[in-house]
């Protein structure tokens, strides 16, 4: 993972739009789901599947890949939108989110989709099953890494804070955390709902590395993830601020997108938005 | 280890993860804060870098415990039942059980023998919690003997476990070259009249209240069902239709645990009369285990008058 040029960036910004596409279509054709913080999440997923991971959509189970953990699984889209754009599964089996039967159900199970490390979606328990895997890690003296995205509504769940104490007390520096601070939860406005202030401290006060980002910025993202792993004996957070809804105008900022279908009217005018980004 | 000592499963627990911890190098330990009563401190001791010291975090450690089996390791998660199967049950659920991850969770203190620390340490729901959770299996030693095989039968089943162990010395009731395996039933004492189905630490007292029915003249079959789920429904059947009644015997709520299971398969196939002994729904409460024994029916004489009643019933 060396420093990208304009060339690679442009591929990757253009990727993530394809993935917000993605994630628009394959909810919309659902009638439900989760767009906000899939689509908040969106650049963060881009650089893991695309840059930062090494990883073999051909060899799910190669032991030396890195392992992601989507603690917040509810953005379940913008994972099965990485995992089919990098060839774990045909695209074609978007279309079937949350249908009967269908390898992608609602939220992440690890047993249907390939390329799903855990089945997360009870929020608060990814980061306890990321530690999981890079204490394996290092009790083998595996050099491959552990990426885990959290929700920031998600880290008012208190198994956050217990798994917090565990990376830190068993020095994961192995272990690099995403927060999606999109600033929205289900009922609202987090500082309303159960306020989180200064998250950054808080993680540092659980003796985390912490570097604070904008969530949208791809290069950010992929630079702060090279400093996080050359972190040594510590694991290191990156917070991200992120735009729910990002990509999609109507949805930007609004809570009310937390877990709702987009109409086929409005899939239209997401989709053409998109789309005119990506034909710049 | 012979018939009549006084072992703790705990103890067989903690020595046999010790000693199978060399022929099974991805056996790893975890507990939360309380290897002393655990005795994963046993195993600690020979294999500190094996062994995972969660601190006072059950629901943190449990899933810790799937991560590690999602990288192929053998975990071994031990703290008190109440806080494994309760703190802990959605973790088990939807972090272990769900992705099917092979997390055995070894709880210690089941039952109303924890004693003197009352009832918030006396888990008296944990097998029907575990029990009702898709392919978990759940298994209730009835003394060392069975403590220390079943922890090598879950260290080589691969799939989610719950291995459910008590705080007190409790008399080996099993021969030496007693075999367990897993699922299967065993008949402890043949008989014709009615079937005790006991586990765990009930099954001493059931073998002592079939001696106690047989010098009134009735033949009581006792059957040890240590893995409550899958259940032995051949065994189970088969006693139903042979002896046609069936007393059960549980340190547990007769809600959900292994009299509901027996119930259910019964039920379904060939019912029979049946009474359930264990704790008739309620909390427990300090006192010594023997005194809490007695206070909630959990004895040898309340198996004899339950197998009283049923046999009126047939």
């Amino acid at each position: 993972m060396a420093n990208i040029d304009s060339k690679t960036l442009a591929a990757l910004q253009d990727k993530a739009c394809q993935i917000r596409q993605d994630i628009i279509t394959m909810i919309g054709a659902a009638g439900s789901g989760h767009p906000g913080g899939s689509l908040s999440a969106t650049e963060i997923v881009t650089a893991l599947y695309f840059q930062i991971m090494r990883h073999d959509p051909q060899n799910p189970d190669w032991p030396q890949r890195d392992r992601f953990v989507l603690s917040k699984g509810h953005a379940a889209p913008v994972l099965y939108a990485a995992l089919a754009e990098t060839g774990y599964f045909d695209r074609q089996e978007l279309t079937t989110l949350r249908q009967l039967g269908s390898m992608l159900q609602g939220h992440p199970d690890r047993k249907s989709t390939p390329g799903v490390e855990a089945s997360t979606g009870s929020l608060g328990q990814g980061l306890s099953i990321a530690n999981g895997l890079a204490i394996a890690a290092k009790i083998n003296g595996e050099q491959h890494r552990v990426f885990a995205l959290l929700g920031d509504g998600e880290i008012q769940e208190g198994q956050i804070w217990e798994a917090a104490m565990t990376s830190v007390h068993r020095k994961l520096d192995n272990l690099v955390v995403y927060v999606d601070n999109n600033n929205l939860q289900i009922d609202g406005d987090i500082r309303d709902v159960k306020s989180l202030t200064n998250i950054p401290k808080r993680w540092e006060a659980f003796g985390w590395h912490v570097q604070e980002i904008d969530g949208h910025d791809l290069t950010a993202i992929i630079a702060a993830t090279q400093r996080a792993l050359a972190v040594q004996d510590q694991p290191s957070v990156i917070v991200c601020q992120t735009v729910k809804g990002k990509g999609c105008s109507f949805m930007e900022n609004q809570a009310g997108w937390h877990g709702k279908a987009p109409n086929p009217e409005e899939i239209k005018q997401a989709l053409a938005q998109l789309q005119q980004r990506r034909d710049g | 280890m012979v018939k009549g000592d006084l072992i703790a499963t705990r103890d067989a627990y903690g020595k046999a993860l010790a000693r199978y911890g060399a022929e099974y190098p991805e056996l790893v330990v975890l507990d939360a804060d309380l290897t002393g009563s655990t005795k994963t401190s046993l195993f600690a001791d020979q294999y500190p870098e094996r062994f995972i010291e969660m601190g006072i975090a059950e629901q943190d450690m449990i899933g810790t415990a799937a991560g590690l089996a999602a990288a192929g390791k053998i975990p071994f998660a031990s703290t008190f039942a109440i806080f494994a199967t309760g703190r802990a049950w959605d973790q088990v659920r939807n972090s272990v059980a769900y992705p099917q991850f092979n997390v055995k969770i070894a709880a210690t203190h089941a039952g109303l023998t924890v004693g003197e620390d009352g009832a918030t340490h006396q888990a008296l729901e944990d097998i029907a919690l575990m029990r009702v959770i898709p392919g978990m299996t759940v298994v209730v030693p009835a003394d060392a003997v069975e403590a220390e095989q079943a922890v090598k039968a879950l260290i080589e089943h691969v799939g989610p476990a719950y291995l459910r162990l008590g705080r007190g010395k409790v008399p080996v009731v099993l021969d030496v070259d007693y075999q367990f395996r897993l699922g299967q039933a065993v008949t402890l004492r043949l008989g014709e009249d009615l079937t005790i189905m006991a586990c765990g630490i009930m099954v001493a007292p059931a073998l002592e209240a079939a001696a106690e029915l047989a010098k009134a003249g009735i033949s009581a079959r006792v059957l040890n069902v240590s893995t409550i789920k899958p259940l032995d429904k051949a065994a189970v059947l088969q006693a139903a239709r042979e002896t046609g009644a069936i007393v059960t015997a549980e340190e547990h709520n007769v809600i959900g645990g292994l009299g509901s299971a027996v119930a259910e398969c019964v039920v379904q196939a060939h019912p029979v009369p049946m009474r359930r002994i264990g704790v008739q729904d309620s909390f427990g409460q300090s006192g010594t285990p023997d005194a809490l024994l007695e206070e909630y029916g959990l004895t040898a004489a309340a198996i004899v008058q339950g197998a009283q009643e049923v046999l009126k019933l047939k």
